[in-house]
């Protein structure tokens, strides 16, 4: 069990964190025809926005209830009936999610009375589905500002068993999929290809492979998503074989859906490296009564050889990981498979699923304290968002971009890191980086040798005062 | 801060949007229907890119955690401890059991210990605004406890919008930081014979993408030393030695207008207001500060560098100007650019078919028919929706635009040229207008539109569609 170390500072430098609201948006886009709604003054609002749009490079529908002067003291419910009306009468979403922030969390909003309010005043929007979700800044970060929001989907859109008439295995074929925020489009679409090679239907909540995995519509223009899990889908949930749960972050959310369908479930911390791969596959195959299908046994032959290639340049390897708690998950999995080791890691903020992993020592904090910890131990290589690049320079180590944001990196918001060949890509890439950044053995000049056409460093030179040691050779 | 003294922000006599409504200049924005940033959003975008202080901000993570490092905005080196973020970032406990005002005395303490910064600013944000931090005691006592300049900037988001947190931000530095140190001497190596050195500030430049090191040789060549650039590639030094500018430059029209005024008003600075973009208005920038300074060899050698630079960079466009000749180009953007990049895209040749005005004073507007024409269209609402109507209506060939419509336009299909402050081009200056048209070029002219606008050679169903023999 990691030793986990708490933030002891009162200045957080060079954050990791994102926002729980900016998680809990990213949620309700993975809905089709959704539209998220910050409660809070309009910079929430645009800055998440500015993050996501940056991050996927893609137009990223987001609204705000403009909290103002007077609604900051007064109460926004006003403001907050306003947004919804508004929203509804513009441009008719099936979905809107509405998320707190620290200012309407301070103010002491409840939402979730508006919302009936809102239900009462305006009958003629009963077809859109809203879903409250309190997410205060000053808590979590964007991977547990996603987990909630999934939980107020299931807790607001999915039936009881008894009441609906659901029966877990009515529609056989049709597995439920929960994922957490640290799996990118790449992998949610990677994750149904391999799920329907056993021809298994899966419903994923949410489906950011359908909204945010960057296509051409034909449409040239819309207000709210134009893909994602279709709300229609969320009836169904009672009627399926079993759900698939990928991601620790998701836990509370899997509970809950399993309380409410009695539908049973299949946990995984996270899907990157063979081992976690292998038991997806095998868990497949006894759901669907399907042998593992040739294709997805090629890759792992694949996946296999790229250890072998890379292995040299991965055992021992030193990697510092900063990140969301479940991505570290996921790389101390991968990495532990092929003799690396994480010398360093940071997460945003604690989570259960830290105390599985096999990691010395893991710190809760920002950037800086990451690249102290890494500097200590030595660290080879860093696994980061994009604001790591700056760490890396410091530190002189290469850098490989996870996680948000990644301002810098066309097509880092959708690579896949899941499955077979996922790992293989992210092996190749680690190797890669670890073969431009070695360092051989710094060239040593004899001190007998004082021939002027070579500018090697010199070794110490007669009668000077530098330390013996000073001028030799370079063994780490 | 206090709501007189947001009104009294709000009412900016040197603004021509300025109204008299018993609720200020600023319409209330909608909910469910607004986009842009709050005050605190304008307040950082001002101040942030003083590169050598320790900008903190106090509050939950959503603040500084969502948006550290994410401006185009360059240093020329030194201390960039402006490129990190900062941040108290709050707790439920911090918030619930009031240890925030103690958190954010010890964050200055941790800021002024690792990086021993001339000033640190502290922006207070939403949340400690509405629990009732006193951010000023608490600056105050840092100040003397750490005997380093710490500057509260109260502009929390819900204050109103981006533009008032500007105003907020700039008023700060007037009130608390302008005229606290002289300017340091001239080098001996900048003296240089027969030209005589005379001081002036830029008020709300910003060095996007570093383009204003295209137009900085021109102001040393001329003996004009800018003590100032608030805030692109500042350092805080500078500000402090703001009030002993003889001539100001007001760089993007709004922003900062009331820094301008109130430099005026207290140090009888005399300032214009002018643009960077295109060659009219560059060389005009030049103009203006000779004129405001009035030495008739200063006027003699602007005049005669002016000519130097705009033949030499009407050669170097000749190329270009053929390339980009009758292209139509839909403008969307805000105040000062509205007119300054009309008259830089017609100096290539091009036909601005229409251009944004929602934040336009009336002699932007005024300006804007002197270049296009009486019946020049002027955009008001700047949707998706109608931008996308206009470019139809108009026949445009592209959009110029901010980095808030880049992904409109091209999920439209649109060749597009970012303007604002995102933008990764320095298109500043004389030599600013050669990247400008490179980058029109490499939108307007890519193969990719054809294969983008056109249909697949299958239909819905995926049969493939019988194409005629061409």
């Amino acid at each position: 069990m990691p030793e986990i170390l708490k933030r002891n500072k009162a200045l957080s430098v060079s954050p990791l964190k994102a926002s729980q609201p900016l998680g809990g948006a990213l949620a309700f886009l993975g809905m089709d025809r959704a539209m998220p709604m910050f409660h809070g003054a309009q910079g929430c609002t645009a800055f998440a926005k500015v993050f996501l749009v940056r991050h996927f490079r893609e137009p990223i529908p987001l609204q705000t209830t403009a909290m103002d002067q007077v609604s900051a003291v007064m109460g926004a419910d006003e403001a907050l009936l306003e947004g919804l009306a508004t929203i509804c009468n513009k441009s008719a979403p099936a979905l809107i999610g509405i998320v707190t922030t620290g200012l309407s969390e301070t103010e002491g909003a409840d939402i979730h009375r508006v919302v009936r309010e809102f239900r009462m005043q305006h009958p003629e929007f009963a077809q859109v589905a809203v879903v409250p979700v309190n997410t205060p800044d000053y808590c979590g970060s964007a991977e547990t500002g996603f987990a909630l929001a999934v939980t107020a989907l299931i807790d607001t859109l999915v039936p009881e068993a008894k009441a609906a008439g659901t029966v877990p295995g009515s529609r056989p074929r049709q597995l439920n999929v929960l994922v957490g925020s640290s799996l990118t489009p790449g992998d949610v679409d990677h994750l149904k290809e391999i799920i329907e090679a056993f021809d298994l239907e899966p419903v994923v909540l949410p489906d950011l492979s359908a909204s945010l995995d960057g296509h051409l519509d034909e449409a040239r223009l819309s207000a709210l998503t134009t893909g994602g899990t279709p709300l229609s889908a969320l009836a169904t949930l009672g009627n399926a074989q079993a759900t698939l749960v990928v991601g620790a972050s998701m836990a509370t959310a899997a509970d809950l859906l399993k309380a409410r369908t009695g539908v049973s479930d299949l946990r995984f911390d996270g899907l990157m490296g063979m081992d976690a791969t292998d038991e997806l596959l095998l868990a497949l195959s006894r759901l669907s009564g399907r042998p593992v299908p040739a294709r997805l046994r090629r890759q792992r032959a694949r996946l296999q050889d790229a250890m072998l290639d890379t292995h040299f340049m991965m055992g021992l390897a030193r990697i510092a990981v900063a990140g969301e708690a479940d991505l570290l998950a996921g790389f101390s999995a991968l990495l532990r498979e092929v003799g690396s080791e994480v010398v360093a890691a940071a997460v945003p903020v604690k989570a259960p699923v830290l105390d599985r992993l096999t990691v010395r020592t893991i710190k809760i904090g920002d950037l800086e304290d990451l690249e102290a910890m890494a500097r200590e131990q030595g660290a080879e290589l860093l696994i980061a968002n994009a604001h790591g690049v700056a760490s890396a320079q410091r530190l002189g180590i290469p850098l490989l971009r996870a996680g948000f944001p990644q301002y810098d990196w066309l097509g880092g918001f959708r690579r896949t890191w899941i499955g077979y060949a996922g790992a293989q890509q992210a092996l190749f890439d680690l190797a890669n980086l670890r073969v431009a950044s070695h360092h051989g053995v710094t060239p040593y000049r004899s001190i007998y040798d004082r021939s002027p056409d070579t500018d090697l460093p010199e070794g110490p030179r007669h009668g000077t005062s530098a330390s013996p040691a000073g001028g030799y050779a370079t063994c780490h | 801060m206090k709501a007189q003294d947001i009104k009294a922000l709000l009412d900016e006599p040197a603004c021509a949007h300025n109204t008299h409504k018993p609720k200020g200049g600023c319409t209330r924005p909608k909910p469910g229907a607004t986009a842009g940033g709050c005050a605190f959003d304008g307040a950082q975008i001002a101040l942030l890119p003083v590169a050598d202080v320790a900008h903190i901000v106090h509050g939950p993570i959503a603040c500084a955690g969502n948006t550290w490092d994410n401006r185009g905005t360059l240093s020329s080196g030194g201390p960039d401890l402006f490129r990190l973020g900062m941040t108290t970032d709050l707790t439920e406990q911090d918030v619930i059991m009031g240890r925030s005002e103690k958190r954010l005395f010890h964050a200055i303490r941790q800021a002024v210990e690792a990086h021993r910064p001339p000033a640190v600013f502290v922006y207070n944000t939403c949340v400690t605004a509405l629990i009732g931090d006193d951010v000023d005691a608490v600056c105050k006592a840092a100040q003397e406890r750490f005997e380093v300049p710490v500057v509260h900037v109260d502009a929390a988001g819900f204050y109103g919008s981006k533009n008032l947190g500007n105003r907020i931000a700039g008023e700060t530095m007037v009130k608390k930081v302008v005229g606290t140190r002289e300017p340091d001497p001239i080098p001996d190596s900048a003296v240089r014979p027969g030209i005589r050195v005379h001081q002036v500030n830029l008020i709300a430049e910003y060095n996007i993408a570093g383009e204003f090191w295209h137009v900085l040789p021109l102001f040393d060549e001329l003996g004009l030393r800018i003590l100032c650039t608030l805030s692109g590639d500042a350092r805080f030094h500078q500000i402090q030695s703001m009030h002993r500018s003889q001539a100001n430059m007001l760089v993007c029209s709004k922003a900062m207008i009331n820094v301008a005024r109130k430099l005026e008003e207290r140090y009888g600075t005399p300032w214009f207001e002018g643009s960077f973009y295109g060659v009219q208005d560059m060389s005009q920038a030049l103009r203006d500060f000779a004129c405001l300074i009035d030495d008739p060899d200063l006027t003699r050698r602007t005049e005669d560098l002016i000519a130097r630079e705009e033949s030499r960079i009407d050669a170097a466009l000749a190329p270009w100007r053929d390339r980009l000749r009758g292209k139509r180009v839909l403008l969307y953007t805000g105040g000062v650019k509205s007119w300054s990049v009309v008259s830089a895209l017609q100096d290539l040749g091009m036909t601005v078919v229409a251009t944004g005005t929602r934040k336009s004073t009336d002699a932007d507007k005024a300006r804007i028919r002197q270049l296009m024409g009486e019946d020049a269209v002027m955009i008001e609402d700047g949707s998706p929706a109608n931008l996308l109507r206009i470019y139809e209506e108009t026949q445009a060939d592209m959009l110029i635009a901010g980095g808030r419509n880049l992904y409109t336009a091209l999920k439209a299909r649109m060749p597009f040229l970012d303007i604002n402050q995102e933008r990764e081009h320095a298109y500043a200056g004389y030599e600013g207008m050669l990247e400008l048209a490179r980058q029109l070029a490499i939108t307007l002219e890519s193969p990719i539109w054809p294969r983008v606008r056109e249909p697949a050679p299958w239909d819905a169903d995926g049969m493939p569609v019988t194409v005629e023999v061409r």
